[in-house]
């Protein structure tokens, strides 16, 4: 009964005209976000948020709008796999080994509706899953104490690092790049400037905004003229558009398992949406065996990894939600709008802002419909978007970027700053450093820091306070298990290869 | 395997300067005396360690572009780096025209398509920044003394700038 009312505040806080309205301008941005190669949901909602936050939009308009962008880019990153056997983002890669292979035996306008529906029951899905689990987890954090917050945020970064490289050296790396520019600025508890060797543009600390949008969107940038801005032309036609009733009734025990998959994946910690969509394609895989025709354009195949990625990045919020720690890079991004927003979440989000959680999982909920509405009869007008050539795309999300972050900070040394950042951004893509351990460095480094600082003062200083009480101890062993583990399952976690002309 | 080296000594490098400095880090009776160099201190050193390991166990070599696209890289580099710093004194249009021109330009030479983009990006950018978000900052052009211009570009000359 508690769930229900706390739903009707939600609606009652997301059901006005105004919101309503946003909510259907982000999702039909998200789409074109998630569909353009190039640009997935992270690299969107990082470049929204300077503006959403320029616009001086109040905490729960900025929201739903960015929420509805990131749901739209989630549902729009098949239209580019499926059509282009480009994945538009990540998790979107499994999408083209069957995707592709049917839009190429001419059913790409079924391929795109079926994966649009299993993306819508994915999403349900995992927003109930969402509702129910959510508040049970953060009564559950309410016990967690400096030492378990710790750990947690240790787990957070070894799981993803674990699984967002192939190399942990790396990732670990990344990591403390990240964390490491997240301890310049001025110390809170002393008022003192830490590292910042002297300048005074860096007293407030490197926004982390800049970084998110350096690293994804201008290192894009430099990647297109790396590649002359190649294999971005329409690859498959579509013609006529029609529900494939037949598949969709076929497909559903399949889009319910892949939720299922998708979901817990998301919950945990740091694993995010990616391995969502590649454990539910794995799993219908070996359900159906060698007779499932997985890989050369299966039905199955198409609404397995879709269920599971939406449901994924479902779950991934219950997480970032109840105790601060996102499990995807996009809901890393999400985080950060959260805090630009100055919400802090947490345990103690569910109790003293109850109308902004209601209210943004009421906005998933009417997101979702929105985009299943939007994405059936509408899929032919992002189809066209597609074939925005990348000599006007890059130069114009670059230049969107810049201003979005000048004007919100009207500062040069930002600018410079994402320049910089940008560049970082190359060069640990090439070396095949993952970045989104960066940017959750940069937003969790203060939060880490604080925990471990507390556990310290409690504890007069005594390093066997960290492992003090059996959660913390478990969340220690689950991040060692989670860093090493990779290394002995990458034989048998290789993802599968594309599908090549 | 060699970039790997590099990468692994660069950040070995880094990590042993971070954590001298983090020794350094000022503390007074509020913070106490060591914690506000605790963690610093701790991410260094796991960034040391990830490096060494780096060195001794690197990956395969990725492919590097060739000479002229690092040449190109260096141009789009330079092109953002004078734009962050024009876009004050000058203005949002003619900034962002010339930049959206060159970059695009680099993505496919094509001269007329990149005068295309520059010009129609920059003017429809500004209408829609300005007249249907209304962001602030965001102003159509400025035409800036000499002294304020070379104020301007002389930030990213070192040691001449501020």
């Amino acid at each position: 009964m508690e769930t229900l009312a706390n739903l009707a505040l939600g609606f009652s806080v997301a059901l006005s005209p105004y919101t309503l309205l946003l909510a259907v301008i982000g999702c039909f941005i998200g789409t074109i976000i998630g569909a353009l190669p190039g640009l997935g949901p992270s690299n969107g909602v990082a470049i929204l948020i300077p503006i959403s936050f320029a616009l001086g939009l109040d905490a729960t308009a900025a929201l739903v709008l960015m929420t509805a962008v990131y749901y739209g880019a989630m549902y729009g990153g098949r239209i580019s796999s499926i059509l282009l056997n480009i994945p538009g983002d990540e998790p979107a890669l499994m999408t083209t080994l069957d995707g592709y292979p049917m839009a190429k035996k001419g059913e790409a306008g079924n391929a795109l509706v079926l994966s649009g529906v299993a993306s819508f029951v994915g999403a349900l899905l995992a927003t109930i899953g969402l509702i129910l689990l959510a508040p049970v987890l953060a009564r559950v954090a309410f016990l967690f104490g400096p030492a378990e917050y710790f750990a947690l945020y240790l787990l957070a970064f070894c799981t993803l690092g674990g699984m967002a490289s192939n190399n942990q050296a790396k990732s670990a790396i990344a990591a403390c790049i990240g964390l490491g520019i997240a301890m310049i600025g001025v110390d809170s508890s002393s008022g003192l400037p830490r590292l910042t060797g002297g300048n005074l543009h860096l007293y407030d600390g490197v926004d982390f905004l800049v970084a998110i949008v350096g690293l994804f969107a201008i290192a894009e940038l430099f990647f297109f003229i790396e590649s002359h801005g190649k294999g971005s032309s329409i690859g498959v036609v579509l013609d006529k558009v029609t529900i494939p009733w037949k598949y969709i009734k076929q497909t559903f025990p399949t889009m319910l398992r892949a939720s299922g998959v998708g979901f817990v994946a998301g919950v945990l910690p740091g694993a995010g949406a990616s391995l969502g969509s590649f454990l539910a394609y794995m799993t219908e895989k070996s359900i159906a065996g060698e007779k499932g025709g997985f890989g050369t354009g299966a039905p199955r195949g198409i609404a397995a990894p879709e269920a599971g990625n939406n449901s994924a990045a479902g779950g991934a919020l219950v997480p970032m939600l109840t105790l601060g720690v996102p499990g995807s890079g996009t809901t890393a991004v999400l985080l950060a709008l959260l805090m630009t927003l100055n919400i802090t979440p947490g345990p103690t989000l569910f109790r003293d802002n109850p109308d902004v959680v209601w209210g943004l999982i009421a906005s998933l909920l009417i997101a979702n419909v929105v985009l299943l509405v939007m994405n059936v009869p509408m899929v032919k007008i992002f189809v066209k978007i597609l074939s925005v050539p990348a000599w006007v795309l890059l130069p114009g999300v670059t230049m969107i970027s810049t201003t979005g972050i000048f004007a919100l900070t009207g500062s040069y040394f930002d600018l410079l700053m994402l320049v910089g950042f940008g560049v970082l951004g190359y060069f640990l893509r090439k070396l095949d450093v993952p970045t989104v351990p960066v940017i959750l460095g940069i937003l969790l480094g203060g939060n880490m820091e604080d925990a471990l600082r507390r556990a310290m003062t409690l504890s007069d200083g005594d390093p066997m306070y960290l492992f003090s009480s059996p959660i913390a101890v478990g969340f220690w062993v689950a991040a060692i298990l989670g860093f090493v583990a990779p290394m002995f399952l990458r034989g048998i976690l290789k993802k599968p290869e594309g599908h090549k002309d | 395997m060699a970039s790997d080296r590099i990468f692994g000594l660069v950040t070995l490098i880094t990590a042993v300067a971070y954590i001298a400095a983090a020794t350094q880090i000022q503390t007074n009776f509020f913070s106490g005396e060591y914690l506000p160099k605790l963690f610093p201190i701790m991410i260094g050193a796991v960034a040391a360690l990830s490096s060494l390991v780096l060195i001794f166990k690197p990956d395969p070599d990725p492919d590097w572009p060739m000479a002229r696209t690092w040449g190109n890289l260096l141009v789009a580099v330079i092109v953002l780096a004078v734009y962050s710093v024009l876009i004050s004194p000058l203005g949002f249009i003619l900034p962002t025209a010339l930049a959206a021109m060159i970059l695009s330009y680099q993505i496919s030479p094509n001269s007329k398509q990149a005068v295309l983009a520059g010009i129609g990006l920059s003017l429809g950018l500004f209408v829609v920044f300005k007249f249907i978000l209304m962001l602030g900052n965001v102003v159509a052009y400025r035409i800036p003394t000499p002294a304020k211009l070379w104020d301007a570009i002389s930030i990213l000359i070192p040691f001449v700038g501020h």
